[in-house]
């Protein structure tokens, strides 16, 4: 034992924070200074085993962090000033509360005594964020740093995963003021104590229902991903035989190109998911809160279905939907469980039920699935784009996706096979994700094949952060579907508003080649479907830099299917001209 | 449907703020509301009175115990329970309005806690029936100023709501 072990060692405040990050085992964080963190940068600058990464904009830092957690699992941190730095920070905060993501945002604070004074950059962060993080905390003694950081690391990725924020007062990082710095083991709470298992009896009556159902459907949601369970939910629906389906969050969760997979569901699912759950007399949801991009008008919901619903967090349970078997508890322990019981019970999958629901799935699956109008081949199908990069990557790279058409053509059309490869604002819906969340995951795998699918819309909500690309040499790829048009919006007022644009063109767009090239990119614009694939692979084969991928695509595609708004699940618009 | 929902919490800054900052954010309403420390220095108990279907109320009790503050928290209204609130009321005490006023006062047990040539202040406890029937007996008189403390209250019996 070094000496250190006895005599812990003095430390400042801002020195005790990097120390503790270091001590928690993380490798970045993404921030921008200030005056209020000033003492906390010094404290970077002076070790080398925390890396900071600067960004050109709060916002892309918090995605940046974000995506990483999406991606591995763990808390991605950020460091931001007070005031500006802060509120900046309030859009990437939000978007990973919406989705459950565990991230630990560290904002600075003018000095103790200024508090509540209206000093320069003072912003009440606490009151700020309290209603998009799972939990908050000021610090009001240095020596409390090593804890408090713990602790929020704790909360962020136990439970239902969620943003944590750490509010810190300049006078709390002063560099001659010392404290003996010790690292916690592990932190216990009074007052918080996720759930570790589900209740055993709730499972046996859940698979007993299961195990009796006609027309079964899983219905799977991010829950399954964030609690690392991919594996179990994939043996339990192979096993059963059962469908599957995965919400906008879940997807990846069961491989998307299994045939026992039968889509998306909801306002831009499959044709056959929304069938099937519509028609089903069994829905079993597992890590998924039935959220109305899912459900459409929740009293015409799924009318023949008894709902199991598996769900870590209680207040998602019959928030909706009145679930009939409930289970509160972490997925993995509970489809674990559910695997063991199935094994021990005498009653038995009926083949030949299933058989006819099958051929029922089937029929479905036959009459639209992910079919879209290809017939004029002049101009470029936005899901043909999609189609051909799944190709092109063999399904195999992280796609970051912005959000409009583009996000959902991009759930549609490539196909998942493994969970986390999906990174996208789900809950939230925000603009600007893609490419700082892209940047997040490039960093940290850099092996891997990281794409921002994006509009031209989208994407110039974080453009400047092709800047921080350069700067830390992050080859990620933009697959930019430019229709010059705000698609989703322009798609909603074609169908609700007699096609009046109000705002929806996207007028003086830049030469993204150009603009890329003067970052110090790659630029590549694709016009038409016979150069798509070649030029695709050729950029998919430059990896020391970023391409940025101009694809022009025929302006006037909608997405489909389209739930029918007000109606159920199995009232869809298929088309321009047909619907259910 | 009425409720009242006890909450044991973290005794720390900004811990109220969060129960008020969720009835505010999901739209749930609050009738009344209090909050003081315990015995132990380190916890404060709150205690809430809201109206809502029950689906309504299962939501903010499970909203309510998500907060990482909240340590504990009962619906009081599912059992057994005693609830007592104060009110102080202090009203126009002039004339024959003066007799009558202290009557009405000790028909309810109440108790006058300050007194001037032309006023009475009086303390009434009383779960929220008993203090609203007194309010409605005072309707003769003046009411200058009245002040609620909102309901507290507990199980009855062994329950306790408590570490």
């Amino acid at each position: 034992m070094t000496q250190a072990a006895h005599e812990p060692e003095m430390l400042s405040g801002g020195e005790m924070l990097i120390r503790s990050l270091k001590d928690q085992g993380v490798e970045f964080i993404y921030g921008y200074p200030g005056g209020a963190v000033l003492h906390i940068y010094d404290a970077i600058h002076n070790q080398s085993d925390v890396k900071h990464i600067l960004v050109r904009h709060e916002q892309a830092a918090t995605h940046m962090a974000d995506a990483y957690a999406r991606a591995s699992g763990k808390a991605g941190v950020v460091l931001v000033t007070s005031g500006p730095g802060a509120t900046n920070a309030i859009t990437g905060i939000a978007t990973a509360y919406m989705d459950s993501i565990p991230m630990v945002v560290i904002t600075g604070q003018v000095m103790s005594h200024l508090l509540g004074d209206d000093a320069f950059q003072e912003t009440d962060m606490m009151g700020l964020s309290r209603p998009i993080v799972k939990h908050n905390m000021s610090v009001r003694d240095p020596a409390d740093i090593p804890t408090i950081v713990k602790k929020a690391f704790y909360i962020a990725e136990s439970g239902r995963p969620g943003p944590v924020v750490i509010d810190i007062p300049k006078d709390m990082t002063m560099p001659n003021e010392k404290f003996p710095y010790e690292y916690p083991d592990r932190i216990k709470m009074r007052s918080y104590n996720p759930v570790k298992k589900g209740h055993s009896g709730q499972i046996r009556k859940a698979v007993n229902a299961l195990l009796q159902a006609k027309r079964p459907i899983i219905y799977s949601g991010g829950g399954v991903i964030l609690g690392k369970a991919s594996k179990e939910l994939t043996q339990l629906a192979q096993q059963l035989n059962y469908p599957v389906t995965n919400t906008l969050m879940g997807l990846g969760a069961y491989p998307g190109t299994d045939r026992q997979f039968v889509g998306m569901l909801g306002m831009h699912g499959s044709y056959e998911a929304n069938m099937t759950m519509h028609n089903a007399d069994l829905i079993l949801a597992i890590g998924a809160r039935f959220d109305d991009r899912v459900t459409n008008n929740p009293a015409k919901f799924c009318p023949d279905a008894t709902i199991i619903h598996i769900d870590i967090d209680p207040a998602s349970i019959s928030k909706i939907i009145q679930a009939d078997i409930p289970i509160v508890g972490p997925v993995k322990p509970v489809l674990k469980e559910m695997l063991e019981q199935i094994e021990q019970s005498k009653l038995r999958v009926d083949d030949e039920t299933l058989g006819l629901w099958w051929e029922q799935i089937d029929e479905w699956r036959q009459r639209h699935g992910g079919h879209y109008r290809s017939d004029d081949s002049e101009k470029m199908k936005p899901q043909h784009v999609i189609q051909t990069l799944c190709k092109v990557t063999k399904g195999d790279a992280y796609i970051c996706s912005d959000v409009g058409q583009h996000q959902m053509f991009a759930a549609q059309y490539y196909q998942y096979n493994k969970p986390n490869r999906w990174i996208n604002s789900g809950g939230l819906g925000t603009m600007g994700f893609g490419l700082p969340a892209a940047m997040g995951v490039q960093l940290n795998y850099p092996d891997a094949a990281v794409v921002c699918v994006t509009g031209e819309g989208s994407i110039q909500m974080n453009i400047q952060e092709l800047a921080t690309c350069k700067q830390y040499q992050l080859p990620v790829k933009i697959l930019c579907l430019n229709n010059g048009y705000l698609g989703m919006v322009r798609q909603w007022q074609d169908m609700n508003y007699e096609s009046r644009y109000s705002n929806s063109y996207v007028d003086s767009l830049p030469d993204f080649v150009a603009l890329a090239e003067a970052y110090g990119h790659a630029g590549i614009l694709i016009e038409s479907p016979d150069e798509l694939e070649a030029k695709l692979t050729e950029a998919m084969a430059i990896t020391d830099r970023v391409v940025f991928i101009d694809v022009q695509i025929d302006p006037h595609e909608h997405v489909y299917p389209m739930q029918v708004p007000g109606g159920s699940m199995a009232d869809m618009f298929l088309s321009k001209t047909e619907r259910t | 449907m009425r409720h009242i929902i006890s909450v044991l919490m973290e005794n720390e800054a900004g811990a109220l703020a969060r129960v008020v900052g969720l009835f505010a954010q999901r739209g749930y309403n609050i009738e009344s509301l209090n909050v003081a420390p315990t015995d132990d220095a380190t916890l404060s108990r709150l205690t809430l009175v809201t109206k809502g279907e029950d689906r309504v109320v299962e939501q903010i009790t499970k909203h309510l115990n998500k907060l990482i503050d909240v340590v504990k928290l009962v619906d009081l209204t599912e059992g057994s329970h005693i609830e007592r609130e104060l009110m102080m009321v202090k009203v126009r005490a002039t004339g024959a309005q003066r007799e009558e006023v202290k009557r009405t006062c000790d028909i309810f047990r109440g108790q006058i806690i300050d007194v001037t040539p032309t006023t009475y202040t009086i303390q009434v406890t009383g779960n929220e029936e008993k203090v609203n029937a007194f309010m409605d007996a005072l309707s003769g008189a003046t009411i200058m100023e009245v002040v609620r403390t909102g309901v507290s209250g507990l199980a009855r019996g062994d329950k306790t709501l408590s570490l």
